[in-house]
C-alpha cells in the first residue's frame, strides 16, 4: 500500500511545503504523542515525516545519516508513523537534516511537533486498552469456572467456584466500568437517558445480585456475563477511539506539514522567524515560488500572484508597490517585499477559522444512526426491566430475590451489543478501507452522512484540477514563434512558462537563440531575436487585450500579439470520478470561481452540464445552501479559501490534501493521495457502511426478540446469557468485517 | 477435589502472569511502532557489537 504523498506543486519552497501525510499514520496514533511528550521535555527536537521510508533498511540508512551529522546526539527512525524523530543541539536546522536525507535518497518533510499533541488521546487510549486488558484476563478466567457451574458442579465446589468468580469479577467491573459509569453518571446529571445508563445499571445489578445469591448459596450467578458485558462494549469503545485517534493523528500531520515561517527584514538583515512572531508593520521578504505568509502591502518589487487558493481564479495576477496580499497566495515571479497589516491568528486565512468553528458545531446536530437506535434503546430496555420486576413482584407475593433476579437478566440480555461494538466495527472495517484507497475519514458521522448524499458540488481549481497549466494551442502558431516562446520561457520560472517549455520539448521544438534574456517580475521576459525585441508575458506588456482564457502574450514586433493559451490539467482521476458518481446516478455540479472560458472547458470535458462560473465564496455557500433546503444532500468537494463556507454548508465534504488549513479543517475527509478516483468508491462503500448498521441493528433485535421473553418468563439462565450475548456479539462483528 | 485448592491458584498464576506481561508491554511502549520493530530485527547494525 503506497499513496504517494502529492506536493503542492514544483514551485513549493521547503518552508512551505503542503505535502500529505504519510499514509502509513495509520497504526499506533500514540507514537506521535510520545514523541511530542518526548519533544517537550528534551527540549531541542526535530521531527521529520519520511512518507517513502519502507523497509528494514530505509531504517539504517536514515538514523546512520543522520546520526553522521555533527550536532545530531540521536535520531530514531518510527517505520510504523514513517517519521524519524532527531535530538540534536540547536544549531542543526530541519532544512540541513532535509537535504542529507535527500542525499541519500530520501524525501523529508519537517513537521512541527508542537501541533502533533495527541498526548491527551493517547492517553485515554492506553487507559482503555488497560481495561480491556483486565476484563479479558478476568472473563476467561471466569468462563472456565462458569462452564464448570453450567456442567454440572453442584453445592460446595459451585459455591467456591461461585466465590472466587465474585473475587475476580467484582475488582474487574469496580475498574474495567468505570468509562461506563462515568459516562452514565454524567448523562443522568444532565437528565437525559444515555445508552451507558443500561450499561452501568446492568453492570451493577448483575454483579451485587450475584454477590447476594452467592452468599445465600444460591444456583444462578452472572459474574461471568457481568464481565463479559464490560469486555464487548470496551472492546467497542477502543475500536471507536482508534479510529477517531488514527483520523486526527493523521490531520495533525497534515497540519504539522506547514510550519509557519516568514523571512523578516529586521534592520536590512533577514531573519526567519515563526509566523506567531511576525508584528504588524514587519517587512516581510517572500521569495518566489513561496506562499504569503501574512496579509499585507506589498512595499517593494514587482510580481505575479497565484491566488487560486483563495478566489479560485487560475489567472495569476499582477502585484506591485501597494498591492494588497493576503496570507495564502503565492508568489511567482519575483521577489517581493511585504509590509504586515495582518499576521498569524489575525490574518484573514485564520479569520476563516471562525467561520469553520460555526460550521463544526452545525455539523454535530446530525443524530447518528446509533444516537437514534439508543433514544429508542435505553427506555425500553428501562421499561422491560422494571415491568418485569413488578410483574414478579406482585406475581410472587412480594419475592425480592426472585424479581430482582428476572429483571437483572433482562438487562443483560438486551446488551446493546449491537450498539457498543457493531458500529464501531462498522465504521473502523470502513475507513480502514478507505484510508487504504487514499481518503481520511476525520469526522465520526461522516460516513453515514456520505450514504445519504444524492448531489456532489464540485470546486475546479485545485480540486478538478491541479492547479498546474498545460499548453493548449501550441500546434495553431508558426514553428518560428513557439521556438521564440519556448526560448524567451525558458529564462523563467513562472509556471506557465514553464508548461510553455515542457509543452514546446514534447512537441519536439527546440527554442531558438534569443539572447539578452532578461525576466521583468509582474510581466514577462524580454529578449533580442535576429536583432529585434522580443517580449512574452502579460497581455497588457505586449499591447494586446487579455482574453478571458489562461494565457501568455508574444509579441515580436511584426503583426498582432500571439497568445499561446493553457488549461488547467486535470487531476488523475477526475474523469472517472465524475462519471462514478453519474454511475451512481448522482447529480453531478461545478461551481467554480474561475473564469467563463476555463469553466465551460472543463466542464465539457468532464461531461458536466450543471456548471457555474464566477461564483463568490458567499454565492457558493448559498448555492449548497439552497440545495439542501431543496431537500438535497449535498456533498462538496473543494480546496480553496472562497470553497470553505460551502464546504462547512454542506451535509457532508471532501477537501484534497493540498488544500488549505481552513479548507481541511471544513471538511470532513481528506483525500490524501492526487488521484480523485477513489471518491467514487467513498460513496459506495459508505452506502455499504450505513446498510451493515442498519443490518446488526436487525440481527442484535432478532436475539433480542427470542430471548427477551425467555428472561422475562424467568427462563433464562446464566447460560443462555453468556451465550446470547457471546453469539450476537460475534455475529454483529463477522457482519461488519463483510464490508468489501 | 483436593487438586483444585492447587490447580485453581496456579491458574489464577499464570493467568495474572499474562496480564502482568501485558501491562509491562504497555508501560514499556511496546506497541508504539510495530512495523518498525518488525523489521530492526533484519538490520545487521549492532550484530557484533551492542548498540552504545
Amino acid at each position: 500500500m503506497t499513496i504517494s504523498a502529492p506536493l503542492s506543486g514544483a514551485m513549493a519552497e521547503p518552508e512551505h511545503v503542503t505535502a500529505s501525510a504519510c499514509p502509513a499514520c495509520i497504526a499506533a496514533p500514540s507514537a506521535a504523542a510520545i514523541a511530542a511528550a518526548a519533544a517537550e521535555e528534551k527540549g531541542a527536537r526535530l521531527m521529520l515525516s519520511l512518507p517513502t521510508a519502507h523497509c528494514a533498511a530505509c531504517i539504517s540508512t536514515v538514523e546512520n545519516a543522520v546520526q553522521a551529522v555533527p550536532g545530531v546526539r540521536s535520531a530514531r527512525v518510527n517505520l510504523t508513523l514513517r517519521r524519524v524523530s532527531v535530538e540534536a543541539d540547536a544549531d542543526v536546522t530541519a532544512e540541513r537534516l532535509i537535504g542529507v536525507l535527500k542525499g541519500v535518497g530520501y524525501e523529508a518533510h519537517e513537521l512541527d511537533p508542537g501541533l502533533l499533541s495527541a498526548t491527551e488521546t493517547d492517553r485515554q487510549g492506553r487507559d482503555l486498552l488497560m481495561r480491556l486488558g483486565v476484563a479479558g484476563f478476568s472473563m476467561m478466567n471466569v468462563m472456565l469456572l462458569s462452564v464448570a457451574v453450567w456442567s454440572g458442579a453442584g453445592d460446595a465446589t459451585r459455591d467456591l467456584f461461585h466465590w472466587i468468580s465474585a473475587a475476580i469479577a467484582l475488582p474487574t467491573v469496580v475498574f474495567a466500568g468505570q468509562p461506563f459509569f462515568r459516562s452514565a453518571w454524567a448523562s443522568l446529571r444532565v437528565g437525559r437517558l444515555g445508552m451507558d445508563v443500561p450499561i452501568s445499571l446492568a453492570l451493577i445489578l448483575a454483579s451485587s445480585i450475584s454477590l447476594f445469591e452467592t452468599w445465600k448459596g444460591g444456583h444462578h450467578a452472572y459474574f461471568d456475563a457481568a464481565v463479559m458485558l464490560s469486555f464487548f462494549l470496551l472492546a467497542g469503545r477502543y475500536l471507536d477511539h482508534r479510529t477517531r485517534a488514527v483520523a486526527r493523528s493523521a490531520a495533525e500531520e497534515l497540519a504539522a506539514l506547514e510550519v509557519p515561517r516568514a523571512v523578516v527584514l529586521r534592520d536590512g538583515v533577514e531573519v526567519v522567524l515563526p509566523i506567531a512572531e511576525v508584528a504588524v508593520g514587519d517587512l516581510v521578504r517572500v521569495r518566489p515560488g513561496g506562499r504569503m505568509p501574512v496579509d499585507g502591502v506589498v512595499f517593494e518589487g514587482q510580481s505575479e500572484l497565484d491566488r487560486s487558493l483563495l478566489t479560485g481564479e487560475s489567472l495569476p495576477v499582477f502585484a506591485g508597490p501597494d498591492t494588497v496580499v493576503s496570507a495564502g497566495e503565492v508568489n511567482l515571479t519575483g521577489p517581493l517585499v511585504v509590509r504586515v497589516t495582518a499576521a498569524g491568528r489575525d490574518s484573514s486565512l485564520h479569520r476563516m477559522a471562525d467561520l469553520v468553528a460555526v460550521a463544526e458545531s452545525a455539523k454535530t446536530r446530525y443524530t447518528s444512526l446509533a444516537e437514534r437506535a439508543a433514544k429508542w434503546y435505553s427506555p425500553l430496555v428501562h421499561i422491560l426491566s422494571f415491568g418485569a420486576f413488578g410483574f414478579w413482584m406482585w406475581k410472587t407475593g412480594g419475592d425480592l430475590r426472585f424479581a430482582v433476579n428476572i429483571s437483572a437478566a433482562v438487562l443483560i440480555i438486551t446488551c446493546p451489543c449491537a450498539l457498543g461494538l457493531a458500529v464501531p466495527a462498522v465504521v473502523t472495517a470502513a475507513s480502514g478501507k478507505l484510508f487504504r484507497k487514499g481518503l481520511l475519514i476525520k469526522h465520526g458521522t461522516a460516513l453515514e452522512r456520505m450514504a445519504e448524499v444524492d448531489t456532489v458540488v464540485f470546486d475546479k481549481t485545485g480540486t478538478l484540477t491541479m492547479g498546474a497549466p498545460a499548453a493548449t494551442n501550441l500546434g495553431e502558431h508558426p514553428r518560428a514563434a513557439v521556438e521564440v516562446a519556448a526560448a524567451l520561457a525558458s529564462a523563467s520560472s513562472h509556471p506557465l512558462a514553464q508548461a510553455l517549455v515542457a509543452g514546446a520539448r514534447a512537441a519536439g521544438i527546440a527554442p531558438a537563440r534569443v539572447e539578452e534574456l532578461r525576466e521583468v517580475p509582474g510581466y514577462g521576459v524580454e529578449g533580442v531575436w535576429k536583432g529585434r525585441r522580443v517580449r512574452l508575458g502579460r497581455a497588457e506588456w505586449c499591447g494586446s487585450e487579455p482574453g478571458d482564457t489562461t494565457a501568455t502574450y508574444l509579441c515580436t514586433g511584426e503583426g498582432a500579439a500571439r497568445a499561446f493559451t493553457f488549461a488547467d490539467s486535470l487531476r488523475p482521476g477526475a474523469a472517472e470520478a465524475v462519471a462514478s458518481l453519474r454511475e451512481q446516478g448522482l447529480r453531478v455540479m461545478l461551481i467554480s470561481g474561475d473564469a467563463q472560458g476555463a469553466v465551460a472547458d472543463l466542464a465539457a470535458r468532464l461531461g458536466i452540464a450543471d456548471w457555474t462560473a464566477g461564483a463568490l465564496p458567499a454565492e457558493k455557500a448559498a448555492t449548497v445552501t439552497g440545495l439542501t433546503q431543496a431537500g438535497h444532500r449535498v456533498l462538496m468537494v473543494g480546496d480553496g479559501l472562497n470553497d470553505t463556507a460551502a464546504l462547512a454548508a454542506a451535509h457532508v465534504s471532501i477537501s484534497p490534501a493540498s488544500a488549505l488549513d481552513a479548507a481541511r479543517v471544513a471538511s470532513d475527509i481528506v483525500l490524501l493521495g492526487q488521484d480523485m478516483a477513489p471518491i467514487g468508491d467513498a460513496l459506495r462503500i459508505s452506502r455499504q457502511a450505513a446498510r451493515r448498521i442498519v443490518e446488526n441493528f436487525a440481527v442484535s433485535a432478532g436475539y433480542n426478540v427470542i430471548a427477551v421473553p425467555l428472561a422475562l418468563v424467568g427462563m433464562a439462565t446464566p447460560l443462555a446469557a453468556a451465550a446470547a450475548m457471546s453469539l450476537s456479539s460475534i455475529t454483529v462483528s463477522l457482519n461488519a468485517l463483510r464490508l468489501k | 477435589m483436593a487438586i483444585l485448592t492447587f490447580l485453581i491458584p496456579v491458574s489464577l498464576f499464570l493467568g495474572g502472569l499474562g496480564l502482568a506481561a501485558f501491562f509491562w508491554a504497555m508501560k514499556t511502549k511496546q506497541f508504539d511502532d510495530p512495523e518498525g520493530d518488525a523489521n530492526r530485527i533484519l538490520t545487521t547494525d549492532w550484530d557484533d557489537r551492542p548498540k552504545p
